[in-house]
């Protein structure tokens, strides 16, 4: 650990990456997460780093180039916004079925079409539910904050490792554009990293059988039982990865339901209702996949009077929040889209018409 | 007459068999690929990239270590894994749906970063695997399946020719058209795809051969038809050649 620093979102998010040992970047310029590119661009010929920046012709070759890299088991990276997510939505297909691991940022954007360039939420449903073809998951994150999306960023890349799996970190808008005071990890040791020697491509050497890495099986009882495997290691990825927090829980009443930027305000929210005497607490689930389910269905009991969840977005989590609640409580919703940012008195405003 | 030596098939292919029709060219370009890999030294420090259409399945053919891109974008694919191991021999093997269709763009931009990427492009002017739609590639006038009454430019455009396209680019250091219907066209054919891995392993830029081949099944011919065919009308339309030699002598 070197102290503090100021920097930007998307700059912490590049930095955090190259720490977690990551020295190939593949990208195509999209706002809001352009500066992540320029400092990879500046960043990784440095001789500290001696890595490698490459601006692709387009979203569609940059997660191709993902594939590549990832097929020789090293870690890469590459950030987009909204539109371009979009368009890597076919090999986040591929790199999950060929069980590739990489680390993607999405710093969404207000959607559909082109949308605008202000911070919104509204790719949920694309980053949760398989925005490609074919049963797989990614793993998703959503940090609140610049220091959790530097510590998530480094889990990231490690998860990925683990499940030989594609690891996405779903930022908002307001996440990469905002500055913060942010403490980076230190370098990893690069030979420690993992190699992935047991199946990666990287030449046999004439000393192994040739390895190959895809996510095709004309046969189906062979793509069958690769769907199965896939799905253990789902099954995996649920019971192990699960991370939210709780805040102001323990006696609420009221829980709000948010992540990401929205979850952090939605702190200050709680804490204005408990001024005017209502027992509000925040459920902020940190993996938007795998959702804690269980853990938000614990709080669906008498006592707690409404879920309220807010999203920017008109309404995306809010399906999984009913999903864990199973119609025991209310629950309601309240959003903005179109990249406008809630204040956290218009949501309180709108919590206190709910109660 | 005693025989003394049996010819036996390169290392670098797997003894797999083979799941091309009979009279596909393809067969016959994987051996020679094989063959340079071997005579280059280079079977165990090859990765390659194979494509989506008839030869998806060449991933399993060549005994290296290698993947499928998705349809077109083998191109990028080659780009990151030369990129995260430059130390390795990097090859993509696409047809012409693959590459001059939906991967246009890919095999332009790597050409044009002088990518130290080798890529066998086989032209046969039709789609095989899908079951003989239009390729890009397909020459007016000719039927397949989505050009019932012939392709006709004035609906669908002219044959694209990707090795006059791509000649015209700094990145590339070596480029060539050929043919494989004669057992000599096959020997030029095998130094001119060592001469496009050449272009890599020298570090000079981006190598491509494009090999015109044919599709029997597809183009409703016998094998002997089919050469026939190639040699009237595939050679009139796609002139062989060496386009671009930043090589030099090898030996």
């Amino acid at each position: 650990m070197s102290g503090k620093v100021m920097v930007k979102g998307t700059e912490a998010i590049a930095e955090a990456a190259i720490r977690a040992g990551c020295r190939l970047y593949f990208g195509y310029p999209i706002t809001p997460q352009s500066e992540l590119p320029e400092y990879m661009a500046r960043r990784m010929p440095e001789k500290e780093v001696n890595g490698v920046f490459l601006q692709a012709e387009s979203e569609v070759a940059a997660v191709n180039m993902i594939y590549g890299a990832a097929c020789t088991g090293k870690r890469s990276l590459t950030s987009t916004s909204s539109p371009g997510f979009s368009l890597m939505q076919e090999s986040m297909s591929y790199l999950a079925g060929a069980e590739l691991p990489a680390v993607f940022v999405n710093v969404v954007r207000g959607g559909p079409g082109l949308g605008d360039i202000q911070p919104a939420q509204c790719d949920y449903f694309q980053a949760t539910k398989g925005g490609g073809h074919g049963d797989y998951r990614l793993l998703v994150y959503g940090p609140e904050s610049l220091q959790e999306a530097v510590e998530l960023t480094v889990k990231a890349f490690d998860k990925a490792d683990k499940y030989r799996n594609p690891v996405l970190l779903l930022a908002d808008g307001l996440l990469g554009q905002m500055m913060e005071p942010v403490e980076f990890p230190d370098f990893s040791n690069l030979e420690k990293l993992e190699k992935h020697s047991s199946w990666a491509l990287q030449g046999t050497e004439l000393e192994r059988k040739a390895h190959k890495v895809t996510s095709f099986n004309i046969d189906p009882v062979g793509l069958e039982k690769m769907n199965l495997n896939l799905q253990k290691k789902y099954a995996e990825m649920e019971k192990n990865e699960k991370m939210y927090e709780e805040y102001m829980m323990d006696d609420a009443e009221v829980v709000i339901v948010s992540y990401g930027t929205i979850g952090r305000i939605a702190k200050s929210v709680a804490k204005m209702a408990r001024n005017k005497g209502i027992k509000a607490g925040v459920f902020r689930p940190i993996t938007l996949w795998p959702f804690p389910y269980a853990e938000l269905a614990k709080w669906a009991k008498k006592e707690t009077k409404l879920f309220f969840t807010v999203e920017m977005s008109a309404g995306q989590m809010i399906e999984d929040v009913r999903l864990a609640v199973e119609g025991r409580c209310p629950v309601k919703f309240y959003g903005r889209m179109g990249g406008m940012v809630p204040t956290p008195t218009e949501i309180f405003d709108k919590l206190m018409e709910l109660v | 007459m005693t025989y003394t030596e049996r010819y036996k098939g390169p290392k670098s292919l797997t003894p797999k068999e083979f799941t091309y029709c009979p009279g596909c060219h393809h067969g016959i370009i994987h051996r020679i690929v094989a063959e340079v890999i071997d005579e280059l030294g280079v079977q165990g420090k090859t990765l390659m990239v194979a494509p989506v259409g008839c030869s998806v399945f060449s991933y399993e053919f060549f005994d290296v270590d290698g993947t499928v891109a998705p349809h077109g974008r083998a191109p990028a694919v080659a780009t990151g894994m030369k990129r995260a191991r430059p130390d390795r021999i990097v090859f993509t093997y696409q047809g012409d749906g693959d590459l001059a269709a939906i991967g246009t763009g890919e095999i332009i931009q790597a050409a044009n970063r002088g990518e130290k990427i080798t890529t066998i492009f086989v032209n046969n002017a039709i789609y095989g695997m899908t079951g003989g739609q239009m390729a890009p590639t397909t020459l007016v006038g000719m039927k397949t399946t989505t050009t019932p009454y012939g392709r006709n430019p004035a609906n669908e455009g002219f044959p694209i020719h990707v090795s006059e396209v791509l000649k015209e680019i700094t990145g590339v250091a070596f480029l060539a058209r050929t043919k494989v219907s004669t057992p000599q066209d096959v020997n030029k054919t095998k130094q001119l795809i060592k001469k496009a891995f050449m272009a890599q392993i020298n570090n000079v830029g981006f190598g491509l051969v494009e090999v015109l081949s044919t599709c029997p099944t597809n183009w409703g011919l016998t094998p002997v038809e089919s050469l026939k065919w190639l040699e009237e009308n595939m050679t009139k339309e796609f002139p062989l050649g060496v386009y671009v030699d930043k090589v030099g002598d090898i030996k």
